[in-house]
């Protein structure tokens, strides 16, 4: 028996049609997303579920992002005059909202990034080249992303050490058991995502921090998929890094955070050089800048920077908490409706799901299913989604994946529903 | 939903259900692995060459519809004929699925002409041309694998 065929999705009649109460104004919301009006394919209203890839952006965030071009553009930290200043200020306050965001201690320990793949990158390349040496271990999860993946077997190749991944289980949930396993006192880094990217499972990640730490090791989290969805609060996970992308919580792409605890931040050593990273250079000795800018080599990406900023607040104007409940909603209703399609399977099936819905079509190949819906409006992914190894381990070649953000309604999980419906009736 | 009956017309959909040619070569005298790694798909393309002539064709793998079916109809296409007729076929046909006007008919594309609907969706050329990226690569003889990226 394969392991895709143990995996026994429950029936839709035993799922609740809502298990938490939904108070979001969706209309409301619709409105700040002006891409949403916009008509697709022969005039057909745009059903965007490819939110896992990248979210719309409202009218907040691209407002401000032509605000900064129209009055404060210029190079930050370099300047005297005003707009240089003004730059800097509005630079620095989006570092003062992360913190604040993510209830990080000091704006030191928040480092821009490009995104949650530099961010990994950074901490593999300059804490791992320093800290993690032959023979020493490396333990990651089956259900990352592979830009959780390869840094690591990029720093297991240059120092001679190994990469371990603990196992999921057949409804794409981390075995602890056979996590803790894996963690000896040869465990260097444990590094996971907070939610899957392929499958929606969350991880329960304040305890396989907590295992992680009592093991020795330090832990890094792969928060492109928790920020959107999640309240996070990095004390009270008291995870050492946590990585994230602006792009996938509203904000613009190429900008991410990298969140640190200072003393570990503190003794890792620069990662790129540069403009700004520095204090003072000589062809004799150069001296390195203060944390962050140590991490913050050349010209930032001043206007995404910015731009998440702004995002963040949208965020937490509407409150995470109420956003995740219309999510779940979703969730669970796009779940009931899809598994009453003959033929169809949900891949990841876990208890704890953020508003990810992995499905495979019998007769079907996920690319086909991707055209026949986009033909009607409605933008799903297909394919491995960054997670060949997953892919692998359900033993299937690649997925439709629907993804949910603030913005969906009940009425677009209905119209995924008609829409997969054509595509049989395509290949019937 | 025109362009979709364009696209997956009945020769492509009976090719995707029932591949010609769809297993191994015990006698190839080459095998190359083609990738589709935006997607995922991939197929190994066997041929056994015989000074000029493609005796036998056969591949194995998975991928979509318009990957499988390409697969498949290039197979029977081509078995029998020669290594110059092929890269004349890929040419004709790599014409067919980007809209560049070709010089054959219809007629004279034959089978081939199932892919004609493939120029109006310019994500999907990849999908349609993957099998015969890898089989040129067969036939070149310098490669054990291609990718379309």
């Amino acid at each position: 028996m394969t392991a895709a065929a143990q995996t026994f999705p429950r029936p839709s009649s035993l799922i609740p049609d809502s298990l938490v109460p939904d108070s979001l104004d969706v209309d409301r919301i619709r409105k700040d997303f002006p891409i949403l009006t916009q008509p697709v394919r022969g005039g057909r209203p745009l059903v965007y579920l490819d939110n896992a890839a990248t979210t719309q952006k409202p009218r907040q965030v691209i407002d401000r992002i032509v605000r900064y071009y129209t009055e404060e553009n210029a190079n930050v930290h370099r300047g005297v005059h005003y707009l240089s200043e003004t730059a800097t200020d509005s630079y620095e306050k989006a570092r003062t909202t992360v913190k604040r965001f993510i209830n990080a201690r000091d704006e030191k320990e928040i480092v821009f990034t490009r995104g949650t793949t530099e961010g990994i990158n950074l901490v593999a390349q300059s804490w791992g080249r320093k800290n993690v040496g032959a023979g020493d271990e490396i333990v990651i999860t089956a259900i990352e992303h592979h830009s959780n993946i390869v840094p690591w077997q990029m720093l297991c190749e240059e120092k001679g050490s190994r990469l371990l991944i603990a196992p999921v289980n057949d409804s794409g949930e981390v075995i602890l058991e056979e996590f803790e396993k894996l963690l000896t006192p040869r465990t260097k880094i444990v590094s996971f995502g907070h939610a899957s990217n392929a499958l929606g499972t969350i991880n329960p990640i304040r305890k396989m921090i907590a295992l992680a730490h009592a093991a020795g090791a330090i832990t890094l989290i792969d928060g492109a998929q928790g920020v959107p969805h999640l309240h996070v609060d990095v004390r009270d996970l008291d995870c050492d890094f946590y990585a994230f992308s602006a792009h996938k919580v509203y904000g613009p792409t190429g900008t991410g955070v990298l969140y640190g605890k200072e003393s570990i931040l503190d003794a890792m050593p620069p990662w790129q050089g540069g403009g700004d990273m520095i204090l003072s250079v000589s062809f004799e000795k150069t001296t390195y800048n203060a944390l962050p800018y140590k991490f913050e080599a050349g010209t930032p990406n001043i206007e995404g920077v910015i731009g998440m900023a702004a995002a963040l607040d949208y965020v937490s104007a509407i409150g995470i908490d109420t956003i995740a409940a219309h999510e779940q909603d979703l969730l669970h209703y796009a779940t009931k409706r899809l598994l009453e399609i003959d033929g169809l399977r949900i891949i990841g099936t876990a208890v704890e799901k953020a508003s990810v819905i992995s499905f495979v079509l019998e007769g079907v190949h996920p690319h086909d299913i991707g055209t026949i819906l986009d033909e009607q409006g409605i933008a799903i992914r297909t394919g491995h989604h960054c997670a060949q190894p997953l892919m692998l381990r359900f033993n299937v070649p690649a997925t439709g994946r629907a993804s949910f953000a603030m913005y969906n309604t009940r009425d677009e999980a209905d119209a995924l529903v008609a829409g997969l419906h054509n595509v049989i009736e395509v290949f019937r | 939903m025109s362009d979709l009956r364009e696209l997956y017309q009945q020769v492509i959909l009976d090719h995707n259900k029932n591949p010609r040619n769809f297993h191994e070569l015990p006698n190839a005298t080459k095998s190359v692995d083609g990738y589709n790694p935006l997607c995922g798909d991939h197929y190994k393309i066997y041929v056994e060459v015989e000074g000029d002539t493609i005796k036998d064709i056969g591949f194995t793998g998975n991928g979509c519809a318009i990957s499988k079916a390409s697969a498949s109809v290039m197979s029977s296409s081509l078995k029998g004929k020669t290594t110059a007729d092929a890269h004349q076929l890929f040419d004709v046909f790599h014409k067919l699925v980007t809209g560049e006007p070709g010089s054959l008919s219809t007629a004279e594309l034959g089978r081939l002409a199932a892919f004609s609907g493939v120029s109006e969706f310019p994500a999907r050329v990849k999908c349609a041309t993957l099998a015969w990226h890898t089989l040129n690569s067969a036939l070149e003889g310098d490669k054990e694998m291609v990718s379309t990226e």
